[in-house]
């Protein structure tokens, strides 16, 4: 059925499509994916470091993630007890299995209790890292992989993600050439990683009379944690 | 889905009697439009972005064939699986295949559009299996068994005491005497109920805001997380998706996503947007094993070559629903079928046929909000006159309208005589207005008049009153006489 259906399908289109374009198309098509040239980009994010990282904290309060901004490496589990603490969650993190995570030192706040793996069942907060953070619109950008499940920012209640200042960019734009640049093989074709998740606040729905309210399916509570120095 | 597109006229009489869906409409006219401007006031770049994505949709329209196969080498590369599909009966039966052959009893379903239009929910339900909707609005408008009422709110239309009678009406295990008075409350219990659908679900089924031709991948713009929760946790994932629906690369992508969630809730960027492609990779800890596309046309190749292929760059923001003094006074059920406004009057009369939506392209006051909002700069009005015109060639409006508007035809294509006709009857009905110079009822136009009144004409036509200003100052004589002049 699917092969009989793609010629006739194609052929369709194709005869709508000649006679516009002229020719089969091919050089233009190969061409613009290899240019992969961006569009027109705002303004409000080409600007200095500094500035970027007053705009991402700024764009993700605006829809009501809460941002800490700490110095060292060694002051991100005493910011995340304190968080935990005065909103009453109870302090059992789930944590991807990523190198940066494993370099905090959790145990110093033995109030929190650390394990890894992917979200599921009853945890109650799952930390992540982030590939990248996007000033534009105060976005994280979490990449799958062995080391970044996709659920641990779905599925508990409360996602507190960790991230390097270093890792702050200003645009969408940005933080593509980035993941094309880390492509495991130089030389080799660019391959997307199985999901590119690009997270905005906590979940929200106004299905009901239009009314906002956090915590749709996904998490009720985003806590963002910028580190400036990320082997200090 | 059963159209009732063919009773436009009683679905619009029910619907402005009806005072829930007034109020929640005159709610929903208040909000959008409001946070779409102020989102737009917040990108200078808005209108430059809206070029780009009406210039992105035109290349690929123009190239979609080539864009097709490359998208579906990038599928297969990444170990997924595309099926091609004409119809809406191929694409239902070859999710019901894959459903079958996951041997899934239960599927969970992110909102999409293309799924309502496959009937795919009822289709699955015949062959025993259980389709679930998870996106909180289609949830309540599944319990009810209706269709959406707009293209981003699906159950913008009711009140949250109607929920709350649903909740309880479908939710038979829980205490009848629970309070269900606040939005908190009604949410909660919708998560509660719907996780372990997510959890045992053996097959997600997604829509797709965009396909990307350079990875292969799909994307899914959604605010709930419900999206996320349905092709990441299953074993298959399922994207149900439009041929039109391609973009060639990721900064493409960007841009649309750019004006998509400003155009439609006035939001910068939805929470979630996410960017998936294929099946789990070796090591990841989760994600589908499975990753499958529906590849739909019904009907769309064939807009492509002709005058409603603008149409095609439609990413149903709804925000010429929202801006649509139609649609805000009637809703989306009175369009009798899956999509509604000002696209959907466009949109239906090609997928259901044109006699089934003839009275679609004609609500509309052709007052050119829709198209003025729309972020893919789509000729809406341009769209609707080319129906009306084909509705009148094919005979469709009534025969009294047709005999007059040839009659009219014939009369205003010769100048003498319409003036000789026209300037008698004006003064004639300017003479016989009563003092607040409106007509309350006119022969032959009861139908228009019944809700209106007809303004009195002020007694002389303009072309009269240029005549006699002309013969005061001859000004065209003046001329040629100087530029005569050596
Ligand atoms: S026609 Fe334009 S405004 Fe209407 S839904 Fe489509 S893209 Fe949005």
């Amino acid at each position: 059925m699917s092969r009989a259906s793609r010629q006739a399908m194609l052929a369709d289109i194709r005869n709508a499509c000649t006679p516009r374009r002229g020719g089969a198309g091919t050089a233009a098509v190969e061409a613009r994916l290899a240019a992969r040239a961006p569009g027109p980009v705002p303004a409000r994010a080409r600007i200095a470091r500094e500035g970027q990282i007053a705009l991402f904290i700024a764009e993700a309060e605006r829809v009501q993630a809460s941002v800490a901004r700490v110095k060292h490496v060694r002051d991100v589990p005493g910011a995340v007890a304190g968080y935990l603490a005065r909103h009453n969650i109870e302090p059992r993190l789930k944590c991807a299995p990523d190198p940066f995570l494993r370099s905090i030192p959790w145990a110093q706040h033995p109030v929190l209790s650390v394990a890894e793996g992917k979200g599921e069942g009853d945890d109650p907060v799952g930390v992540t890292g982030a590939f990248a953070a996007v000033a534009e619109t105060g976005t994280l950008v979490l990449v799958s992989g062995a080391a970044s499940p996709t659920t641990l920012a779905l599925v508990p209640p409360v996602h507190v993600a960790v991230v390097p200042t270093g890792r702050l960019l200003g645009t969408y734009e940005e933080s593509w050439a980035a993941l094309r640049a880390r492509s495991p093989r130089p030389g080799k074709e660019f391959v997307m990683p199985r999901s590119v998740n690009w997270i905005t606040g906590p979940s929200r729905t106004a299905d009901i009379e239009q009314t906002l309210l956090l915590g749709a399916h996904g998490p009720q509570r985003l806590f963002i944690v910028l580190v400036d120095e990320e082997n200090a | 889905m059963e159209s009732t597109s063919g009773r436009f006229e009683n679905n619009a009489r029910a619907a402005l009697s009806d005072p829930t869906l007034q109020t929640a409409l005159a709610k929903l006219a208040d909000g959008f439009p409001a946070r779409r401007l102020e989102a737009a006031g917040r990108m200078p770049e808005f209108e430059a972005l809206r070029d780009a994505a009406t210039e992105i949709k035109e290349h690929v329209l123009d190239h979609l064939d080539v864009y097709l196969e490359t998208f579906e080498r990038q599928v297969v590369a990444n170990g997924g699986e595309i099926h091609w599909c004409r119809d809406a009966e191929e694409a239902r039966q070859a999710i019901l295949e894959i459903c079958r052959a996951a041997g899934a009893r239960t599927v969970t379903k992110s909102k999409t559009m293309i799924g309502e239009e496959i009937a795919i929910n009822e289709h699955l339900e015949r062959h025993g299996i259980r389709p679930v909707e998870t996106d909180l609005g289609e949830y309540i408008i599944q319990l009810r068994r209706e269709p959406p009422s707009h293209l981003i709110a699906p159950a913008i239309h009711l009140s949250l005491a109607q929920v709350a009678e649903t909740f309880r009406a479908s939710h038979k295990e829980l205490p009848r005497e629970r309070a269900l008075n606040e939005p908190d409350a009604l949410l909660a219990e919708a998560r509660a109920k719907l996780r372990p659908d997510f959890l045992a679900a053996d097959v997600g089924i997604t829509g797709a805001n965009m396909l990307i031709a350079e990875t292969g991948g799909n994307v899914l713009v959604t605010n709930e997380g419900n999206a996320d929760l349905t092709h990441t946790l299953p074993r298959v994932h399922i994207v149900i998706a439009s041929i039109e629906k391609i973009v060639p690369t990721l900064e493409d992508a960007s841009v649309i996503v750019r004006v998509l969630a400003r155009s439609a809730t006035g939001q910068d960027v939805t929470v979630y947007t996410s960017f998936c492609s294929g099946p789990r990779r070796p090591g990841d800890l989760d994600g589908p094993d499975e990753y499958h596309v529906i590849l739909l046309d019904n009907g769309r190749a064939k807009l492509l070559g002709g005058e409603f292929r603008d149409m095609l760059r439609c990413i149903r923001c709804g925000a010429c629903l929202n801006h649509c003094p139609v649609y805000r006074a009637v809703g989306g059920h009175a369009y009798g079928w899956v999509y509604s406004g000002p696209m959907g009057a466009v949109l239906m009369p090609a997928l259901i046929g044109m006699h089934e939506a003839r009275h679609l392209p004609n609500a509309s006051t052709l007052c050119g909000r829709c198209e003025s909002v729309c972020p893919m700069r789509i000729p809406l009005p341009r769209m609707l006159r080319a129906w009306r015109e084909r509705l009148h060639r094919a005979g469709r409006g009534s025969l009294f309208a047709r005999l007059g508007l040839s009659a009219w035809a014939s009369v205003a294509s010769r100048p003498g005589l319409y003036h000789a006709i026209m300037a008698p009857l004006i003064r004639a009905l300017g003479n016989l207005a009563g003092p607040g110079r409106r007509f309350r009822r006119l022969p032959f136009l009861g139908a228009w008049t019944s809700a209106r009144d007809f303004p009195a004409p002020e007694g002389e036509t303009f072309m009269s009153l240029w005549a006699e200003a002309e013969r005061k100052r001859k000004p065209y004589a003046d001329l040629r006489a100087r530029s005569a002049r050596p």
